[in-house]
This record gives C-alpha cells, structure tokens and sequence, in this order.
C-alpha cells in the first residue's frame, strides 16, 4: 500500500490561517489502513485545529468526511453535495493522490495536501512500516530471492553488495539491513547461488519514471 | 473540597478521570466508601479498560471545556486484558506531543496506575492532578 504520514501541524496550520470554515477530507483506503488519514486521524486533526482555533480565539469550523477513495472520480464526486457550502479550503488526508483529483474535480476550490506520501511499502508490525518497492515498472525480485534490490539498497544495486556492507548492515544507516546481505543469505539458503551468480545486465528504467510521468490504458476496460 | 485559591478568580477546573473498572474505578469507589476527600471537580468516566481510552475522547472533551483529563488504570503488568494499560500510556504521550503541537500544555493529560485496593491512593492523585490544574490554569481554550 501507500504509506503516508501526517505532515507537522504547524505547516497545516499555515493552510487554515485566516480560514473560517474548512472541509477535512479522510480517505478509506490505504492511508486508513497505515493510520494517517482515514476517519479517526480526520477527527483528532479537526480536533487539534480547533483546539488551537479556541486558544488563538479565532473561529474555525472544521467539516469532516470520509470518502471510500480519492485515487477515483466516482469517489471524488461524492464531495459535490458539500461544494455548496463554500469552504474555504478543502485538506485532503489522503495520499497525494487525493488532493491532486480534488483540485481538479473542483478548480475554483483551493485544495491542501494534510499528508506526506512517503513510499510503497507494507506494515512489518502493528505501527512500523517499511519500503518494500518503487514501482520500477519491470518486477524483478524473483531473481533476487524475493528480495527488491531497488527499493531497499540504498544505491538501488543490481550487483551487490557494495563495500559498505558490513555486520548485515548498509553504509548509509546502521538502523537499515543491507539488502545485499539479505539477497546472498537467502540465495545461500535456497541452493541457488550458481543461477544467481550470473551477471544482471543493465535495467531498461523505461518503465520506470526515467521514462516520464507513466499512464496505463486498458482497452477493455474502457467505455 | 476546597481548591487552593487560583490565579483565576471564578474558574473552578473541570477534570475528566478515564477510570478503568476492575482497578481506579474500584480504588476511587473505596476512597468514597473510607470518606476520603477529594476534589469535586474530578468528574468520573467509567471504562472497561484503559485500553478503551483513546485520543478522540481526550481532545473531545477538550474541546468541550476540560481543563485536564486522565487515565487511570491497573498497575503495570496487571491488566485484565494484559496491556491495555500498557498502551493507554502510550496514547496518553502521543497526546502530550499533540497538545503540546497546538500550544497546550502537555501536563493536562496525564496517566496514572494503580489497584482496586489503593483508595488513599486515588485520592491522592486526583487531589495533586486537580492542584497541578490549578496551578496552570484555565484550558488555553478558555483563556481568551
Ligand atoms: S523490482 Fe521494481 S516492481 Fe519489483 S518490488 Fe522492486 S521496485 Fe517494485
Ligand atoms: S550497504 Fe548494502 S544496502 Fe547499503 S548501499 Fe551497499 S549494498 Fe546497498
């Protein structure tokens, strides 16, 4: 899933100064799921916000919904009976995603990002989460022993590991497992070093970002 | 009971107590069975657990006029569902860091344990965290 995180208060503070009257959007998809803008994250930042509103003994009135998902118009539509009461300006919770389909669904309204989209990754206990891909767009972790060499080297390696690896550790932080070390463990394990022994040659990145911004249209799909 | 005099004449601190059943609950019921006294203004919530106690009901009921809340609950290691206490604190520190975010202070919210036993206890506690209140103040939210 996407793993985003609550940008600091006071920067969203700076997108509700001098605003009266606000619309806080939460998402049901993976930012509930990572716990950082579904409807419980939405409602201890309108909270917050109006707590501070109280102190600074401004008015404030923070609107709360949850829509199933930003990352669709269908969902997104879902706002336009709550157009008609002239916010003035509208936070999405969701991944960045969110707020990029709001703005354009709805032009003349001003649309805030309340999250950092941070990686695609997944929970490694109740709380933590970790990069486990960068959508390289050519999957090729079976080669590695299930492992992604590109999201979780720090120099995105096809050929490692580097000299830095050391004790099972990356160069970069002793706080990240080199993966190289990983890769060569579980390869080890599984008897496949010889396979695995042959060179990787050059990436075609492509099918990465390197290739421009990356669109996918299913012809079956479409109406 | 009477309050030391406060800095804010006419404030009286409203106080918000997230009392586990099986244990602050218990303890505040005994320091009212042994006519211990304790400030009026801490007003009682009953939960099944600290467990239970979770953020939005804090900041609600700051939003609704408290001036301090806490959680009160077994003592470490004696929970009846094994660590709802345990993360009752955790939540209670997260607030601390959020409160403190938005310019409160992050004493109002505090987290304290102890057994069904410990009336004086509950007394005791309610009457320092009632007093540290009084020495802050009024909410922010109210200053104005
Ligand atoms: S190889 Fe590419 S697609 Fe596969 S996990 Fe790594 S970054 Fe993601
Ligand atoms: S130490 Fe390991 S993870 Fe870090 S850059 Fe080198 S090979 Fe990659």
């Amino acid at each position: 899933m996407i793993i985003a995180e609550r940008k600091p208060i006071d920067e969203i503070k700076t997108f509700v100064k001098g605003k009266e009257k606000i619309l806080l959007v939460a998402c049901r998809g993976c930012v509930t799921v990572c716990n950082a803008g579904g409807t419980k994250e939405a409602g201890i930042l309108a909270s917050l916000l109006r707590l501070d509103a109280a102190k600074e003994g401004v008015p404030l009135k923070v609107d709360e919904l949850t829509l199933e998902r930003q990352c669709d118009p269908e969902y997104i539509f879902e706002l336009s009976p709550s157009m008609g009461e002239k916010y003035d300006a509208i936070l999405s919770m969701a991944c960045s995603i969110g707020p990029q389909f709001i703005a354009s669904a709805y032009p003349n309204e001003k649309v805030y990002p309340v999250l950092n989209t941070c990686f695609l990754g997944g929970a490694l206990a109740h709380g933590v989460w970790a990069e486990r891909c960068q959508a390289c767009g050519n999957c090729i972790i079976h080669k590695f022993g299930g492992l992604c060499p590109i999201s979780r080297c720090s120099k995105s390696l096809l050929n490692g590991p580097c000299g830095g690896s050391a004790g099972g550790k990356c160069e970069v932080s002793k706080e990240i497992d080199c993966v190289w070390q990983l890769i060569v463990e579980k390869v080890t394990s599984d008897g496949t070093m010889d396979e695995f022994l042959s060179l990787e040659l050059v990436k075609d990145w492509r099918t990465s970002r390197d290739g421009g911004p990356r669109k996918i249209a299913r012809e079956e799909l479409l109406k | 009971m009477t309050m030391e005099a406060s800095a804010f004449p006419g404030w009286e601190p409203k106080i918000l107590a997230f009392c586990c059943q099986y244990c602050a609950y218990s303890a505040a019921d005994m320091a009212g069975s042994m006519r211990l006294e304790y400030p009026t203004e801490v007003e009682i919530v009953l939960i099944p657990c600290t467990g239970r106690f979770d953020v939005i009901l804090a900041l609600r009921a700051f939003e609704k006029g408290a001036d301090g809340v806490f959680a009160a609950g077994c003592l470490e290691g004696n929970c009846h569902f094994l660590d709802g206490n345990i993360r009752a604190r955790k939540r209670v520190n997260f607030l601390k860091a959020e409160l403190k975010s938005v310019g409160y202070e992050p004493e109002r919210i505090e987290m304290f344990n102890l057994s069904a036993s410990q009336g004086p206890r509950f007394a005791e506690i309610a009457r320092d965290f009632t007093q540290n209140i009084v020495g802050l103040g009024p909410s922010p939210a109210k200053k104005l």
